[in-house]
């Protein structure tokens, strides 16, 4: 969306960008108290964490902010403090658990050498970094859906990537996610989760028309013609693919749930849910069947109090530590969250229910609830249809992931090994979550921008906005 | 497509919403079952890392946490461990806790809501990560004197602080060392625990002080002389006393040991047939009161069929079901179905010397927060238990116990330059075996008084009041000479 040359009439409209500034400050205060209250509790004094974590997010959120006021000034005024607060808070608890494994090394005299804290820090930058090329690189997000068939490319093989590489090289706790190369780790499937709910969403609009055509009735539900199959056939096949190369049963899910939801967006059509349901249950049935991997999942989720000491230890410490937690927490640096194995990463969730208990978990639910609430708000507003499912993918994908997660922490759901977005450790995920964070606020900027500077000027669009009357029902 | 995305967005609500229902079973309703899953690490390392409180005897520790360098901050670790063993209990990593490190677990481990005493402070500054500490009321010199005269016996020790009910003393040998079962190396301390429990001769973690019960015999007949007293008969009354009674509707004959004759053989005053402990005369007596006469009283004395704690449980003395008059007279000289605690014991010698009023027994002096403050309500308060006898015939009663060691079978516990007062008991327990010697008593010198109550096992020789006297009668006296600084 390029600006008006022609005079813009002299209306003061609400771009909510000093809003968004004073969520920021509010959210880095927030980090630097939540900081500084777990240096007090587990050192018995303050440090610089408090300040230079305070800091650098500051940092981050104000130059965020500036290329938002300069480059995407209507955008959503909620998102970027959102997100800067999970960001922090993961920080701080990431931080925490440093220090928490640090204590246990002491205790049994060996050196800790896993700090991540810092590297977390890093990774922020680099958020920010590819953050701030998104949004000046794509100034319209339409432009996007040109290169569809390109994404599609990148993505599938960023995301085959690991599983056809040597398991040393992607091999970690049994799930070949990963490359990893001088002391980087990266999963390549974070980004491609990008790429392909782009593509996903350039492909639909173009098939839509075809993929809602009504095929056989068959219990009251119109089916789609078989011949259409094929797209969500080959989504299926993909996922069945990874879950079998890299063992990753969050992943599979979480694409094959994307896809399906993309599919019934563009489509408007219950029956597409369930052919998908049943193929997903389907592909659970064969999955239970041939991989042990996944039975044992499955045996620890339904029975996890028989193998507390064995494959079930993760998962029952995971709902000790909620338990520890109660109603109110341990408070920050009083729990012991690490505890749980990979505490920083998968189970961040429950070193958060641990300290801060049920009433914090469930205002993390609630800025992830507020997150994915105004990406589908953007989704809604905005007035092209690549727009509208772009950014319901992406907002999806943050709360599906999110579902996935916590269900798996707390034993709603087998555990499967995702990262909670922008609160875990893992560079991949929290930089390529900033990249999401970029597109929606590039989508809802153009949802959200008066209509009078953008009706006047005759800017060519793709798509007329008759075009949002879908023209098949 | 914005109805798709609607419902789509209703999804995710209806999502989060099984999520925030889930926690809340989770966090909350299966939340105290969770944490307190023994194989929640954390319990563990919380309970460890913090510096468990203090048990303190006359201000010296028996039972400490020493920082170490391990894991497990801190190692229990406790004096003369074997000493004070059936009153510390044990601290451990597989078998818990025991005796007072069971009873006082929430002041000693920190837990208890008293040592939260400001929580606004406390959310600032953090809370004094120490547990509290407990003081016992048990006197060093007269547990160390009981523990030391009963060596090579098996056996306890229980004394009372008369006036107040304060547990003095506490021993019961064979003990164990409850350090050997609180150490942080797993092998050891299993070894040291299988061993200790298989040892089925000596039974050392058995604590007899409290947990064990055993026939009283003789040491009975206070409480039927009590109950005749009630009922008016005098010391100087003279029952009858023959030299054997026939149990009603039995061929047994009850007789005096060694066919001993008591008074003339027909009668003896009351003061002489408890001076010598006779048999015929105390069955005799009992038979004439009656069953619920003698329950009665022997209740007040705190013979009441109940367990309790003090904050130890201790098991429950009682007279058993006493169907029949036979019974009954072998019951009133504390045989056949009478079972009490050396606790009990010594709470029959301290309600006589109590002048009649039993004190209910304590162990705990003192509960204090880790700055060594006293918890709020944390000082103990003498409580009456019962009134079992008034204070004329308590002392009637008293001036016949002082009898039997001044003249009679208790004549081992004197003690030079004081009055003692006492009873023996030799109680058959098993056929074929020795039977258990008992020994109660009481003293007071400047101020001081003390009862205590000796069991010593299979410590007596069958068919001879005397022997239990001989045996058990001493380290009475030991511990009251310890005690009163004699």
């Amino acid at each position: 969306m390029t600006a008006p040359a022609v005079a813009v009439p002299r209306v003061k409209v609400r771009t909510g960008r000093s809003a968004e500034l004073g969520l920021i400050v509010g959210a880095v205060l927030v980090v630097v108290v939540a900081e500084a209250v777990a240096d007090a509790t587990l050192n018995g004094s303050l440090d610089h964490h408090a300040l230079s974590y305070g800091g650098v997010l500051g940092l981050v959120a104000v130059v965020a902010h500036l290329v938002i006021r300069k480059v995407a000034p209507f955008a959503d005024p909620v998102l970027l403090p959102t997100v800067v607060l999970l960001n922090g808070l993961g920080l701080v608890m990431i931080h925490r658990i440093d220090l928490g494994l640090e204590q246990q090394a002491a205790e049994e005299g060996y050196t800790f050498e896993g700090a991540s804290a810092s590297t977390q820090v890093l990774w922020t930058l680099i958020g920010l970094t590819l953050f701030v090329a998104v949004l000046i690189a794509i100034r319209d997000h339409r432009h996007i859906a040109r290169y569809a068939y390109t994404l599609a490319l990148v993505g599938l093989v960023l995301l085959i990537l690991p599983s056809l590489l040597p398991a040393r090289i992607s091999e970690v706790n049994g799930a070949r996610l990963w490359i990893r190369f001088a002391g980087f780790s990266i999963q390549p499937g974070e980004f491609a989760k990008v790429f392909l709910i782009a593509f996903a969403a350039a492909f639909l609009v173009t098939k839509r028309d075809v993929l809602s055509l009504a095929g056989r009735r068959f219990v009251g539900i119109e089916f789609p013609r078989g011949r259409d199959f094929g797209p969500l056939l080959v989504a299926w096949l993909v996922c069945i693919g990874v879950l079998v190369r890299s063992r990753d049963l969050g992943t599979s899910l979480m694409f094959f749930g994307l896809f399906l939801v993309l599919l019934y967006v563009a489509t408007e059509r219950v029956s597409w849910i369930v052919v998908g349901v049943l193929l997903f249950a389907g592909g659970a049935y064969l999955a239970y069947q041939f991989f042990e991997h996944f039975r044992t999942r499955v045996t620890v989720w339904l029975h996890p109090f028989d193998y507390t000491s064995t494959i079930g230890y993760q998962v029952t410490q995971s709902l000790f530590g909620l338990g520890t937690g109660g109603m109110f927490g341990t408070g920050l640096g009083g729990g012991r969250p690490e505890t749980v194995p990979v505490a920083k990463s998968d189970f961040i969730i429950s070193a958060f229910g641990e300290e801060l208990g049920l009433f914090g978990l469930v205002a993390i639910l609630m800025l992830y609830g507020l997150f994915v609430a105004r990406g589908f708000a953007a989704a809604m507003l905005v007035r092209d249809s690549f727009g509208k499912l772009l950014a319901a993918g992406l907002s999806f994908s943050i709360g599906l992931q999110v579902f996935v997660v916590v269900g798996g922490v707390s034993r709603l759901l087998p555990e499967t090994g995702l990262t909670t977005p922008f609160l875990s450790y893992g560079g991949s995920s929290l930089v390529a979550n900033y990249a999401v964070l970029a597109l929606l606020l590039r989508i809802s900027d153009a949802a959200r921008r008066p209509a009078q500077t953008q009706a006047q000027p005759p800017v060519a669009t793709e798509e007329p906005h008759t075009r949002e009357q879908p023209a098949v029902r | 497509m914005n109805r798709a995305l609607t419902r789509v967005a209703g999804f995710l609500g209806v999502l989060l919403l099984a999520l925030i229902i889930n926690l809340n079973f989770v966090n909350v309703i299966k939340g105290s079952e969770y944490a307190a899953n023994p194989a929640n690490r954390r319990v563990l390392l919380n309970e460890y890392s913090r510096e468990r409180g203090t048990i303190i005897v006359q201000g010296r520790p028996i039972a400490a946490s020493v920082p170490t360098d391990d894991r497990l901050k801190y190692l229990r670790t406790y004096t003369n461990g074997a000493v004070y063993a059936p009153v510390t209990g044990y601290y451990s990593l597989f078998y818990g806790t025991s005796a007072m490190e069971a009873a006082g677990d929430d002041v000693l481990s920190g837990d208890d809501d008293r040592l939260f005493v400001n929580r606004v402070a406390d959310l600032f500054k953090g809370r004094d990560p120490r547990g509290g500490n407990i003081v016992l009321t048990l006197d060093t010199k007269a547990q160390q004197a009981a523990y030391d005269a009963m060596a090579g016996q098996k056996g306890a020790v229980v004394a009372l602080d008369p006036t107040t009910g304060a547990i003095l003393t506490a021993v019961s040998t064979p003990s164990f060392d409850p350090n050997l079962l609180s150490s942080h190396d797993p092998d050891a301390i299993q070894t040291a625990y299988e061993q200790y429990q298989s040892d089925s001769v000596n039974s050392p973690m058995l604590n007899r002080a409290f947990n064990q019960t055993y026939p009283p015999g003789s040491v009975f007949k206070v409480v039927v002389a009590a109950a005749a007293l009630e009922d008016g008969t005098t010391p100087t009354t003279r029952v009858p006393a023959p030299d054997s009674v026939t149990l009603p509707d039995t061929e047994t004959s009850l007789a005096n040991f060694d066919g001993e004759r008591c008074g003339d053989g027909q009668t003896d005053t009351l003061e002489h047939a408890l001076t010598i402990s006779c048999n015929t005369a105390f069955a005799l007596l009992g038979m004439d009161l009656g069953t619920q006469t003698i329950r009665t009283e022997a209740a007040k004395f705190g013979i009441d069929n109940q367990s309790f704690q003090m904050p130890l449980y201790v098991a429950r003395s009682t007279i058993g079901p006493v169907l029949d008059q036979a019974s009954l007279g072998q019951t009133s000289i504390g045989q056949r179905d009478v079972q009490i605690t050396p606790l009990q014991g010594a709470m029959l010698a301290a309600t006589v010397a109590n002048n009649g009023t039993l004190m209910r027994p304590y162990l705990v002096q003192q509960e204090q927060a880790p700055n060594l403050s006293t918890l709020p309500s944390g000082d103990a308060k003498p409580e009456v238990q019962s009134e079992a006898l008034s204070s004329d015939l308590a002392k009637q009663l008293k001036a016949m116990m002082i009898n039997v060691v001044n003249k009679g079978t208790g004549s081992a516990a004197q003690v030079d330059g004081i009055e003692v007062g006492g009873k023996t008991g030799t109680a058959d327990n098993i056929v074929g075996e020795a039977p258990h010697a008992w020994f109660i008593g009481f003293a007071e010198h400047d101020g001081k008084s003390i009862a205590v109550a000796v069991v010593i096992e299979n410590g007596g020789v069958s068919g001879s009041e005397t022997t239990g006297g001989l045996a058990a009668a001493p380290v009475a006296q030991q511990v009251i000479k310890a005690y009163l600084g004699l």
